[in-house]
């Protein structure tokens, strides 16, 4: 595993109008590992989440605190454009939403055609496909409507709509939890293969899932991180008694 | 615990007189319903019939594909012909929608995508005032504001850029096609902003943030996501504000120039088939005049009707 820190978060705080919901967290995210981010509902992994794409600020009475660095860098620094740095750091939804008037075809190529990216649209469109497991059963409509596709298909298309432009890191915020059982499966197997290339922060409801597929796993409690640790070991050896009773399912 | 105990007492005391009564409530109540129901519908029908009849004998005279055809307009000589009005509704209806169109999306836009939350319920209370202002009221200002702007400034300037165009060229009279659509486009501009901020309120916000995680601007999650996603609505909201435009009666007819004629220029005046309606009621003399003022009456509703109709299919497909 590669020990380069791809970002690095230090001392953020988020607030809603006002209210904090998330305090002063620290935490590193390692490059080319997948990051799992558990924790009851209304804990804060979401906000922290969308803190790491500037996704937070869009809405109304929001604002953030504290440093994000992506290769070091700031990304609230004077001149980060929020829009460039999602093409970065890229994100995919807990419901696929597709963009419904466009093909197949053009939801893949959004990305490339809003950031006006150079190169051959069908070898991008292609390899991002095939990245996200899904070029063998659309590869003979991708000139047809993403209506057409079931819901695990239709996440993958967003998946793969989000690693068309190459970004760095790749956030998923409860990717699978829209899903049944085996396209869950399937989305799994799939994060364990963008390992490989990307870094990836995934939210998750389900505790088999982060075990299963990351590297490191983050525990959010009442908008703080209460541990942050390899996943093995915070699932069998945790250091705080509050994960724990988490991971055990005492509470939450 | 008492009213365990009393309750069983009443209802063995007299069950099949109140059932009976509650059943006779129960069924006035329906009979009533379904009078309001039906009433909607049977009125409907009346307005029909008793168009149809009073417009009967010009339909028969000349022929109802002469009457719509012919653009000859002579109470006098009985020679009635509706192209004028059909042509001034659908040309001022027209120019109303192509200008308000534009800037009722604009609206919509900077309400659901762009303004502050504070600045939203202000200018959507604006947009909605301006729906309450009575249309004898935008004529007027359309009288002594706009007619007398555009055929010192408008219309002089437009004939010297675009002259060449029949449908700029003519003397600028002030009051014509040009004026009444104007203003028709603020009297249709509610409409069409609320009925766009609806439809783009229903954008799902997983959509819009998709859009936004892909490094999407402002701008292009509009394109990207709330265009296409409100397409069939907007459509819907063109067409409700074009209904409304086309039954628009008083303000039209003080700015229109009420001259039963078909102008190819938008300088030129002209006539509507409400306006005219308006206009001529109630001097009509001859029987003949009547009818063919509520054979413009039908014209105009079947139109409005058909309008309607197309919107409410247009936003009704979009429902789950």
């Amino acid at each position: 595993m590669d020990e380069t820190v791809r970002m690095a978060v230090r001392g953020l705080s988020a607030f809603h109008r006002g209210t904090a919901v998330l305090h002063n967290v620290t935490l590193d995210v390692r490059d080319r590992s997948v990051l799992a981010v558990i924790g009851p509902s209304g804990c804060g992994k979401s906000t922290f989440l969308r803190c790491l794409n500037r996704m937070h600020e869009l809405a109304p009475g929001a604002s953030v605190t504290g440093e994000i660095l992506l290769d070091g860098r700031d990304i609230h620094g004077p001149g980060v454009d929020p829009v460039a740095l999602r093409r970065r750091v890229g994100m995919v939804f807990q419901r696929p939403n597709p963009f419904p008037t466009m093909s197949i075809f053009e939801n893949v190529a959004a990305g490339l055609r809003l950031n006006r990216m150079a190169g051959d649209l069908d070898a991008v469109v292609e390899r991002a496909l095939r990245a996200a497991a899904l070029w063998d059963e659309v590869k003979d409509r991708l000139r047809g409507s993403p209506g057409s596709l079931s819901g695990g298909q239709q996440q993958r298309l967003c998946i793969a709509r989000a690693l068309a432009v190459e970004p760095e890191v790749l956030l998923m915020d409860e990717p699978a939890s829209a899903l049944d059982p085996i396209a869950s499966a399937r989305v799994e197997d799939l994060v364990h293969e963008l390992k490989a290339r990307y870094t990836v922060v995934i939210v998750t409801h389900n505790m088999q899932q982060a075990a299963r597929v990351s590297d490191s796993t983050a525990f959010f409690y009442l908008g703080r991180l209460v541990e942050h640790s390899p996943t093995a070991e915070l699932f069998t050896n945790p250091r705080e008694e509050r994960t724990e009773e988490y991971v055990t399912g005492r509470f939450g | 615990m008492s009213m365990a105990h009393t309750a069983p007492l009443a209802m063995s005391g007299a069950p099949p007189r109140r059932a009976g009564s509650v059943r006779t409530g129960d069924r006035l109540w329906r009979l009533f319903l379904l009078a309001a129901g039906c009433g909607v519908f049977l009125l409907t029908a009346l307005i029909l019939i008793v168009l149809a009849r009073l417009a009967l004998p010009v339909l028969h005279q000349p022929g109802t594909w002469a009457f719509l055809t012919s653009s000859d307009w002579d109470p006098v000589a009985e020679s009635f012909g509706a192209l004028p009005f059909v042509w001034g509704t659908l040309v001022t209806s027209a120019v109303a929608v192509v200008l308000a169109f534009p800037v009722g999306l604009g609206v919509a836009l900077f309400i659901t995508e762009v303004a502050p939350t504070w600045l939203r319920r202000p200018v959507t209370f604006a947009i909605e005032l301006l729906s309450a202002v009575p249309s004898v009221v935008y004529g007027l200002w359309g009288l002594f504001i706009v007619v007398p702007w555009l055929r010192e400034t408008v219309e002089p300037a437009l004939g010297a850029a675009l002259g060449f165009l029949p449908l700029f060229s003519g003397p600028p009279l002030g009051l014509g096609y040009l004026a009444a659509g104007l203003v028709l486009a603020v009297m249709v501009l509610p409409t069409l902003a609320s009925v766009s901020i609806e439809v783009m309120r229903t954008v799902p916000a997983g959509l819009r943030e998709s859009a936004y995680a892909l490094g999407a601007t402002q701008w292009e999650v509009v394109r990207l996501a709330v265009l296409p996603h409100s397409r069939s609505g907007l459509v819907g909201a063109l067409v409700l504000g074009t209904g409304r435009a086309l039954g628009e009666t008083m303000a039209v007819a003080m700015l229109i120039g009420n001259a039963p004629s078909v102008g190819t220029s938008l300088f030129a005046p002209g006539y509507s088939l409400a306006s005219v309606i308006a206009n001529e009621f109630a001097e009509a003399g001859s029987d003949a005049h009547v009818g063919a003022l509520a054979a413009l009456g039908l014209v105009l509703f079947l139109v409005t009707i058909a309008f309607n109709a197309a919107a409410r299919l247009l936003i009704g497909r979009r429902q789950p």
